[in-house]
């Protein structure tokens, strides 16, 4: 890790952020994750649309919801809102 | 003028757009701001340059070196997101009149919490809005500074608890009541003023698409919870960003070149006012609200659901619903 950090003098001006912030991944703060039932699901797309991490993707060549654990943090709102009930929290590991 | 809208948000169609507030953005979890900004980034036209004040979205989203934009991102101090945008507008300007910008249209939009437009981006906000900017300013309204450690801001409703204004055995919270920002906006005389709540998403995208196609300064007013600050469970968002429209505490509508109309889901509670909820409902979900409910303070929670029902009515008249 320390050979990777700049010195003072390669940090562009300004500060200028290089690196996307999707290679820090904030899945492993999550305590509950959130698991969809299939047969429930009715793809009505509400929670890619209230995700506040872009953990739950729509896949174009599957036509199916996806959801991205590296960046979900576990907040529930999915399965808060879901209006099936398709979405359970369950906890991390148990 | 608000051009008339020629395109429609559906849910496949926006669920396919490219994301260009991405994951791994460093918010806490259910974060109401990082709704409303993913979502209003899914209505942008081409090419955008996004400035940010000062605030949660701000440091979440660019902790150095990891950046969560996709578009052209500049952070600037907490008082001047708008007199950045100005700026990126009459530069913008100045290079398509010299030939020099490939793009045929490019959209500025600046992002700024409750604290850099309630109370320290005001100045900048009406300088830019008088001299008629091109741009899309969008208030992410959290109400209280979260960023810094909950502290009360101009936006932080009546009776509500903060570090800066705790709700005690003497004190019920905030004294004070929050500044009608929108409306203040609305006597700018600026082509396009809205609120919206990320509760309903279709509704904010097209408010935010209207904002970005008015042609001058555009100010969109965005409800956004904040789990932290107002101290509820993260899976409650989108619940109470909803039920702060069901109760009337913060109704949805626009108004082009000064003319207010109700949006349809403020609409509804009129029309049929047994939807209508009560505020309790709503108080009764935030720990921010908790001591309002002992016995000492019942008269605070008496006193805002009258605030409520002044504004309200207040606003029914601008809207001639009366």
């Amino acid at each position: 890790m320390r050979d990777e950090q700049k010195g003072w003098k390669d940090i562009p001006i300004a500060g200028v952020c290089w690196k996307p912030a999707t290679e820090y991944h904030t899945g492993d703060w999550r305590t509950f994750k959130p698991v969809r039932d299939q047969a429930k699901c009715t793809k009505c797309l509400l929670c890619p649309m209230i995700c506040p991490d872009t953990a739950i993707k729509w896949n174009k060549a599957t036509e199916d919801i996806e959801f991205d654990y590296n960046f979900c943090k576990g907040c529930g709102i999915c399965a808060h809102e879901c209006p099936v009930d398709a979405i359970k929290m369950v906890r991390e590991g148990a | 003028m608000v051009a008339t809208i020629s395109w429609k948000f559906t849910a496949r169609e926006i669920a396919e757009k490219p994301e260009l507030f991405t994951s791994g953005h460093r918010a806490c979890a259910g974060c109401g701001p990082a709704i409303a900004l993913r979502q209003i980034m899914k209505a942008t036209r081409g090419p955008t340059i996004v400035t940010n004040a000062t605030g949660c979205m701000e440091v979440v989203s660019t902790i150095y070196p990891y950046t969560a934009w996709k578009v052209p991102w500049i952070h600037t101090a907490f008082e001047n997101a708008a007199a950045n945008a100005s700026g990126i507008e009459a530069a913008l300007k100045a290079m398509k009149r010299k030939r020099r910008l490939k793009q045929e249209k490019v959209d500025v939009i600046a992002f700024a919490g409750d604290g850099g437009t309630f109370d320290i981006g005001i100045q900048a906000l009406s300088g830019a809005a008088e001299r008629g900017h091109d741009f899309l300013y969008v208030l992410y309204d959290n109400e209280a500074y979260m960023n810094t450690g909950i502290q009360r801001s101009g936006g932080t409703p009546h009776g509500a608890s903060t570090t800066t204004s705790p709700g005690g055995t003497d004190i019920p919270g905030k004294t004070q009541m929050k500044k009608p920002i929108a409306d203040i906006m609305v006597a700018h005389e600026i082509p396009y003023v809205a609120t919206a709540s990320i509760a309903y998403w279709q509704d904010l995208l097209i408010k935010a698409r209207k904002g970005l196609e008015a042609e001058g300064p555009a100010f969109l007013h965005v409800f956004a919870p904040c789990p932290r600050g107002w101290r509820y469970d993260t899976s409650k968002t989108i619940e109470l960003a909803r039920l702060a429209v069901e109760t009337c505490i913060f109704p949805l509508w626009e108004a082009i070149d000064s003319e207010y109309s109700l949006s349809p889901q403020s609409k509804i509670m009129t029309l049929k006012p047994e939807r209508r909820k009560d505020v309790r409902e709503y108080l009764k979900m935030q720990r921010r609200f908790g001591h309002l409910f002992k016995p000492k303070f019942e008269h605070v929670l008496t006193d805002i659901q009258k605030i409520i029902d002044k504004r309200w009515n207040k606003l029914l008249k601008k809207c001639s619903m009366t």
